[in-house]
């Protein structure tokens, strides 16, 4: 159907997303790595040059590095299991016949529209707070010592919050592929003697594989820049407990004012969001036909 | 189905799922409670449920204290600000993938999508260094240009995937009844395209509005969206839990209510139409 043409015209209605993605994405690439081979310090700006790979070197040899290297994997993958495990189950209570399906819905769905700040700023005060939070009145109230989440399990704790933000998108998700599972399969199967768990690990499970496989593609790229969560909650301590590589980025270079270092942590963190996205799409690429 | 409903099965799944939903929701609903509260009511031991004093003292203090509505203003400009931009750099495009689509089509596609793997802390310092060299941090044009652009990629997929669905005969029957490619554009294609349009443009002010890596990074006082208004209450002072309540509240509400109105769109547009 298209003409010579038309052909030349598409190229025109592309060229402005392209062009501009392409920039987006080249200009401060290349200035990341420009500046993470100089010596650049905010606070003495006259002293550069460069300095070859010190950056790189003092950046990854710093012990923080590796801290926030796992805690950025525990914390990828922790939300990842518990999103993914609960959303499964609750999608498949959710399919089920019952009163009031669509309030239940609205209801499950509203933490994945809280905007980060507010949700953790709320279960930091109202919730975690050894204080005065409603966890530290409950352990009082059956005569237990109050828990100070965010000091002693802060990794954990920001798992939890950030859980809570994800699961509804997870549920939702896999309640819309659950919903799309033709009934007359499931039906021959249970006619053919198969019971609820061979019914849900032979058919339906089979069936979310690509949903689950799309959950954990968006969730990873969300949540290997998780920041605004650790700002506002333990900013990243105490000590190095809670930085994840992101936050170590953004405290090298915005809190102790060196570009450079800060800049070699960048290009550290794009490697290895990379290695995480050539895996995943080659994943995606199977089971996503575009 | 074969097997049939008993009503007590139905029973107990609707216990099931609404205590699951009320457990879910219980943050929310808590801090709504709490912003009618007195800051003493709010710490009270034992917390009260319902019987307190109502009082909207919190919502006119958070206003006073800290111009709620500059931040409430500064959040529409951006999300709309970027999702209409967005829109107008992304249709053309989505337009002509789907229609005219190339040998390159799915690759472009995929690239875009890889952009978004892209993690945004790997490029904060020269934007960040680019933003004050051109004066831009802080202020809204700014921002709006960052927001559209950490955006495109999903405005359009989304689209993508909403135009595939439109019948290319439909086109080819306009073309041979003698229309231009530009009243194919008006009559045609737009009517079948303004749901799509719409949903995205729901979605995406709702990712612009809760954005908050770039905009707590580049943004101080005056261009400040509501993300970043909330953080500057995360050092506290005396009494502040119905405060702190009432600002969340007034920051979530818009967006939880427009949210509740596209949970549809949310999963075909969050998947990149992987899931429908």
């Amino acid at each position: 159907m298209s003409t010579q043409q038309s052909r030349a015209s598409a190229r025109y209605m592309i060229a402005p997303a392209t062009v501009l993605l392409l920039a987006w994405m080249l200009v401060p690439l290349c200035m990341t790595l420009y500046y993470s081979f100089r010596r650049y310090r905010l606070l003495t700006p006259e002293r550069t040059g460069w300095v070859g790979f010190r950056n790189y070197e003092s950046f990854l040899t710093n012990p923080a590095f590796i801290d926030a290297f796992f805690n950025t994997l525990i914390l990828v993958v922790g939300v990842l299991v518990i999103t993914v495990v609960l959303g499964v189950l609750l999608a498949l209570l959710l399919d089920q016949p019952m009163f009031g399906q669509g309030i239940v819905r609205v209801l499950v769905i509203a933490p994945f529209f809280v905007m980060p700040t507010v949700s953790a700023l709320v279960w930091k005060n109202m919730f975690m707070n050894p204080v005065n939070g409603l966890f530290a009145y409950g352990a009082k109230a059956v005569g237990l010592q109050p828990y100070d989440f965010l000091s002693q399990a802060p990794l954990a704790s920001i798992i939890g919050i950030v859980s809570w933000q994800w699961l509804p998108f997870a549920t939702l998700i896999l309640l819309t592929a659950i919903q799309s599972l033709d009934s007359e399969q499931l039906e021959a199967a249970e006619m053919d003697g198969a019971g609820p768990l061979s019914r849900f690990f032979f058919i339906k499970l089979p069936h979310l594989s690509r949903a689950i496989t799309v959950v954990i593609l968006i969730q990873t790229i969300f949540l290997l820049s998780i920041f605004a969560e650790i700002l506002v909650t333990t900013n990243g301590g105490p000590g190095t407990a809670s930085t994840n590589l992101t936050y170590l980025v953004y405290a090298q270079s915005l809190l102790q004012y060196d570009v450079g270092r800060g800049s070699a942590g960048g290009v550290v963190a794009i490697i290895l969001a990379n290695i995480v996205a050539i895996f995943l799409m080659r994943m995606i690429g199977k089971n996503l036909d575009a | 189905m074969a097997r049939a409903i008993t009503p007590r099965r139905k029973l107990i799944v609707t216990a099931a799922a609404w205590s699951i939903a009320i457990l879910i929701f219980f943050p929310i609903f808590w801090t709504i409670l709490t912003s009618f509260k007195t800051e003493a009511e709010a710490i009270a031991d034992p917390p009260s449920l319902f019987a307190f004093d109502w009082t909207l003292e919190n919502y006119s203090v958070v206003q006073e204290r800290s111009n709620y509505f500059l931040h409430f203003w500064n959040s529409v400009v951006l999300s709309v600000g970027s999702t209409l931009l967005g829109l107008a750099i992304a249709i053309p495009a989505a337009w002509s993938m789907a229609f005219v689509p190339g040998r390159r089509t799915k690759d472009v596609l995929m690239w875009m999508l890889s952009t978004k793997m892209l993690p945004s802390v790997g490029v904060l310092v020269p934007i960040y260094l680019i933003f004050r060299d051109l004066g831009l941090l802080d202020t809204r044009i700014g921002l709006v240009i960052v927001l559209t652009l950490i955006n495109l990629p999903i405005i359009v997929w989304m689209l993508y995937t909403y135009f595939k669905e439109i019948p290319g005969e439909i086109l080819e029957a306009a073309r041979m009844d003698g229309a231009t490619l530009r009243s194919e554009i008006i009559y045609v294609l737009t009517p079948m395209a303004v749901p799509g349009i719409a949903s995205t443009l729901l979605l995406n002010i709702i990712l612009a509005w809760n954005e908050a890596f770039w905009t707590l990074n580049l943004t101080a006082a005056k261009a400040a969206p509501l993300t970043a208004f909330i953080a500057s209450y995360s050092s506290p002072e005396g009494l502040f839990y119905a405060k702190l309540s009432a600002a969340s509240t007034m920051a979530i509400a818009p967006i939880l209510i427009m949210g509740w109105f596209s949970q549809k769109q949310l999963v075909r547009g969050l998947t990149f139409g992987a899931v429908k």
